[in-house]
């Protein structure tokens, strides 16, 4: 035995060694290459949020090859390891750093006032700096379209829809669906099931086929697995796919993707703070810059094929407006109109009640 | 012929000493074999993990704020482990500790109140910890239910009664219906140790905890009750010690503890009550607390050492790419060969043919 | 197909990986181990099967594949709680972690990829009976498996020389020791059995639940399994009874919502966790007295010589 303790004592002390003398001589990155760093809330794999965040990272190596180097943190938890994680990448020289979730809001603001000379994007959120900016997808316009679409190919008329959390991202998604629905169906009725999650695929199937034996022929959701689309092709019904395109879990199923796409901008950005002339804003972009795009508009006559892009089209040059007055809330009492002809920016993103035709209650209001 | 396990006569004092060498010698041996099949340098990739975070100050605070709840929540779990009482809902009571001081917090906001907020808010966080754990444990004195079993569901109600408070009622009204309460004011948030940093008054805490913890079990007569109830419950019996009321202490104890360190990460690091307050502490304790071979010094070592593993898994992604699950894998690696080795202590392994032991008999 | 009959199949998909993962715990436990390691043994089990499914396109080698993964697992639980006897609430514990780390790294270049889903039952006429054609005579494979498997058990335990046994080691290792049975060899068979069960229950959710594999996907079920044995009062036939009603609360809230009750949707979640809290006490307070658990359950067993 006491051989064995020895042993183990030489080996304990040998790998302690070796990796003091490794970490001595390790090879610092050249400081001519610019570091990015990404923030994800799921795994990189999660194929929906976290997953099309990173297919923009990679579109950044892509883009600029040598010049840039970019490293992410996966899987961190919107609680007090955010600040940490964040710290983490500055720390490690990264002068621009993506953090995409709402979630790590205060943790941003707070690390980006320790570092001054670095970049921060943060997705989703409201609070910038002068090294902070924010940037989101106009989800909603997505939505429009498909209710346009679901509304054309529901014979049923009623929309089952998969909703994760009551966010105002969420709601306005809704209610987007809804108002573009009732342009071609008045009486559409939408059955919404809240599972509490963005990703659960086992909850997430269980939801879609409760809508569709409740009478809903196409489903719409808004988390992010592709067991819903998968299950409606199982039924013989449609569905339309989240963050990514999901034909491949529903060949005769998805009629199309709202597909967040955002290399556009995480390349601009980029450009951005080589180029000297990064500042601070505060972006929506939507269908016009392409930060959201749909993915092709499959199983559907063409003429609702036509529909959809004309509607797309329409949204991308301004002539179609998802939230356009006047707009009655589920009393039928007309919402105020603070932009004019349609629900002002500030109103859609912090969106919290149904439009009139919504049978139903937004949970914990 | 095959390998069986012996109980020592007495501990292996010189094993106890040597086991978490060995242990980690393991774990380093077997995480070398790892990165080489992964085609990394095993060496450069050992060091990222285990050395590199404690060479430079901000990681050794961050190792110390990470740290500081699975101390304190390890430390209240060790006490009711040594008691035979099985509480692996300290997630749950983290939580209801969260939300019932952040109430105080909410209902006072814009008021300011006084000085005597940030104790209420910390005393009212433990003692619905300490309640919250008292339903498993009342359901197991009183009922003979599993305790293990109530405690785990009680986390999943308290997590979704947090959902629900910070979606619904307890949502900031400036906050674009995000899902979070206001911002706490400063006279709900735990004064900063070290300005600049993230150390703040709960590390103070998490030191009272681990000593007054050493204190009990060491020198008073509670602890020694825990100590036998746990290891030799007949002999409890016949000293006149009370197994039931023992179970309902150290709950109370470990929840109030789990409490504490819900709402000190809440008036702390975070500053606000949200849906995600804890990755999972709780659980994590319960590992800190093994590790720590339910010795509170134990777990001070072993708290810190866990907390050096996520902090070099975050360093080891950045600089090495290495997948965030790795660190997952290391931990449960680590753990197999503490435990594994700390076995060794109480017995001996020993190769045992058929033949003999039919000479020996069943005796 | 009517709302009924649809409800009916949707609970009995959701009920399977539970009784699966449920099943295989339970003979663990009844010999005498906790292993809280099931959520870590389903993950590891659903990511080897879709492994296996997707390189051969055959749901039945993908099952297989699940199978050894979770009997490898459990054999590392194994040899750590029975082999040096570590407390096993810490072993189980590392295996989910370890599960957790280990799924995610084999997962990953399988995610969003595609595979067919495991064929379901069809008999002409039997399955076009209306209300329980479909229910009784159009289910996936794993799902009669499952039946079948639980049904196995019930008669082994209650009617066999090896049930006896089983449950003795589990009861009083002691006495079953000094009557000459190897325990650590019993309970050791117990152990890889519970793990081939949880990697076959992980396997259902990649191969028919949700054809295709995502991180963390098993998303509690493995503590929900744990639940049921307990909540089954170590029974089998309880245990069709608990996957079911287990099942049925997780469907029937979905379908609630989609109603529009009005419930907060934080409290229909919470509906199964309660009941089992409730069943747990109703259960335990019924047979005051004389405990329904394994006697010796969680406690490792050393022969001494």
């Amino acid at each position: 035995m006491n051989k064995a303790i020895m042993a183990a004592l030489v080996l304990t002390a040998s790998c302690a060694g070796l990796s003091v003398a490794s970490a001595q001589d390790k090879p610092e990155s050249k400081p001519d290459k610019l570091k990015v760093g990404f923030v994800y809330v799921g795994p990189v794999g999660d194929f929906g949020w976290s997953y099309q965040h990173d297919q923009a990272r990679q579109a950044i190596v892509k883009e600029f090859g040598d010049k840039v180097e970019t490293t992410y943190l996966e899987k961190v938890s919107e609680g007090p390891d955010g600040e940490r994680s964040i710290e983490q990448l500055a720390r490690a020289g990264n002068k621009l750093i993506f953090v995409t979730s709402f979630g790590y809001m205060d943790s941003v603001i707070k690390v980006a006032k320790k570092y001054p000379d670095v970049k921060f994007e943060h997705a989703t959120g409201y609070k910038r700096e002068p090294n902070v900016s924010t940037y989101a997808g106009r989800f909603y316009e997505g939505r429009t379209i498909q209710g346009t679409i679901a509304a054309k190919i529901s014979k049923k008329g009623v929309l089952g829809y998969i909703g994760s959390f009551p966010v105002p991202e969420v709601i306005s998604g809704i209610n987007a669906t809804i108002l573009a629905a009732q342009k071609i169906n008045p009486n559409i009725k939408v059955k919404i099931v809240w599972v509490n999650s963005w990703f659960n695929p086992g909850k997430e199937a269980d939801a879609a086929k409760a809508l569709i034996d409740q009478g809903a022929d196409v489903i719409m959701q808004h988390t992010d697995s592709a067991a819903a689309v998968q299950i409606a092709n199982e039924r013989g019904i449609h569905a339309f796919g989240q963050d990514s395109d999901m034909i491949k879990f529903g060949p005769k199923a998805q009629l199309t993707a709202i597909i967040n796409n955002w290399t556009p901008y995480y390349v601009s950005r980029v450009k951005a703070v080589m180029d000297g002339n990064w500042a601070s804003q505060d972006v929506w972009e939507g269908l016009k810059d392409k930060m959201i795009q749909m993915a092709p508009y499959t199983n559907m006559p063409d003429d609702v094929k036509k529909l959809a892009a004309d509607t797309e089209a329409g949204i991308a040059a301004g002539t179609i407006k998802p939230f356009a007055c006047p707009i009655l809330d589920q009393e039928g009492k007309e919402v105020e109109c603070k932009g004019g002809d349609q629900l002002d920016d500030g109103q859609i993103r912090g969106m919290n009640f149904y439009v009139k035709g919504i049978d139903d209650k937004i949970p914990g209001k | 012929m095959s390998l069986v396990l012996e109980r020592r006569s007495e501990r292996s004092v010189a094993i106890a000493l040597l086991s978490p060498l060995l242990a980690i010698t393991l774990t380093l041996l077997t995480l070398t074999i790892v990165f080489v099949a992964l085609g990394k340098n095993p060496a450069a990739a050992l060091a990222v993990y285990f050395i590199t975070p404690l060479t430079d100050g901000y990681s050794l605070q961050e190792i110390a704020v990470k740290a500081s709840p699975l101390i304190m929540i390890a430390v209240g779990l060790a006490l009711c482990y040594r008691a035979n009482a099985w509480n692996i809902g300290a997630e749950g009571q983290l939580l209801i500790g969260a939300i019932a001081g952040s109430g105080l917090a909410v209902m006072t906001h814009g008021t300011n109140p006084g000085p005597w907020l940030m104790p209420a808010m910390l005393l009212v966080g433990a003692l619905a910890g300490a309640a919250y754990a008292l339903i498993p444990a009342l359901c197991k004195v009183r009922f003979g239910a599993s305790e293990i079993l109530i405690s785990l569901m009680l986390v999943y109600v308290a997590g979704l009664l947090l959902d629900y408070l910070v979606r619904g009622p307890w949502r900031d009204p400036a906050g674009f219906n995000f899902p979070t309460t206001a911002e706490f004011d400063p006279a709900a948030t735990l004064p900063l140790l070290i300005a600049g940093s993230r150390v703040h008054a709960g590390l103070i805490l998490t030191m009272i905890a681990v000593v007054a913890a050493a204190v009990l079990l060491g020198r008073t007569l509670k602890g020694f009750e825990i100590r036998v109830v746990g290891t030799a419950p007949r002999a409890a019996r016949f000293a006149g010690f009370n197994a039931d009321r023992l179970v309902l202490t150290t709950f109370a104890i470990s929840g109030a503890l789990a409490g504490l360190a819900g709402i000190i990460e809440v008036a702390g690091p975070i500053g606000r009550l949200q849906p995600d307050i804890s990755p999972g502490y709780g659980f994590t304790a319960i590992i800190v607390a093994f590790l720590g071979r339910l010795n509170p010094l134990g777990i001070l070592a072993s708290g810190l050492f866990l907390a050096l593993t996520f902090i070099g898994g975050e360093q080891a992604q950045i600089a090495l790419k290495l997948p965030q699950d790795m660190t997952g894998v290391i931990q449960g690696i680590l753990l197999f060969y503490v435990l594994a080795c700390d076995s060794l202590i109480l017995y001996r392994i020993r190769w045992r043919s058929p033949q003999r032991k039919a000479l020996h008999g069943p005796l | 197909m009517g709302l009924f009959e649809a409800i009916l199949l949707s609970i009995v998909t959701a009920s399977t990986p539970l009784l699966l993962a449920a099943s295989g715990e339970l003979i663990t436990e009844r010999a005498g181990v906790l292993n809280l390691g099931v959520e870590g043994m389903m993950l590891i089990g659903a990511v080897c099967g879709f492994a296996g499914a997707w390189a051969t396109g055959s749901t039945a080698i993908g099952a297989l594949c699940g199978i050894a993964a979770g009997v490898a697992l459990s054999a590392l639980f194994a040899a750590a709680a029975i082999g040096l006897a570590i407390n096993q609430v810490a072993a189980g514990l590392a295996v989910t972690i370890l599960g957790t780390g280990l799924a995610g790294l084999i997962g990953a270049p399988f995610v969003g990829e595609n595979i067919t889903a495991a064929p379901h039952l069809w008999l002409p006429w039997l399955t076009d009976i209306p209300l329980i054609g479909k229910l009784l005579f159009g289910q996936d494979a794993l799902v009669y498996l499952s039946i079948g498997l639980i049904a196995a058990i019930a008669y082994v335990l209650a009617r066999t020389r090896t049930g006896l046994i089983l449950r003795a080691v589990g009861d009083d290792p002691a006495s079953a020791h000094a009557l000459g049975y190897n325990v650590a060899a019993i309970r050791t068979r117990a152990v890889l059995f519970g793990g081939g069960c949880a990697g076959l229950a992980g396997a259902y959710l990649t191969l028919a639940y949700t054809p295709f594999y995502a991180p963390g996907m098993t998303a509690g079920r493995g503590w929900i399994a744990l639940a049921l044995v307990v909540f089954a009062s170590w029974r089998p036939g309880r245990l069709v009874a608990g996957a079911i009603l287990f099942g049925a609360v997780s469907i029937l809230q979905l379908h609630a919502q989609a109603i529009g009750l009005g419930v907060p949707s934080q409290l229909m979640s919470a509906l199964p966790y309660l009941a089992t809290v409730l069943v747990l006490v109703l259960i335990s307070r019924v047979r005051r007295g004389g405990s329904v658990a394994p006697a010796a359950l969680g406690t490792a067993f050393v022969p001494e010589r």
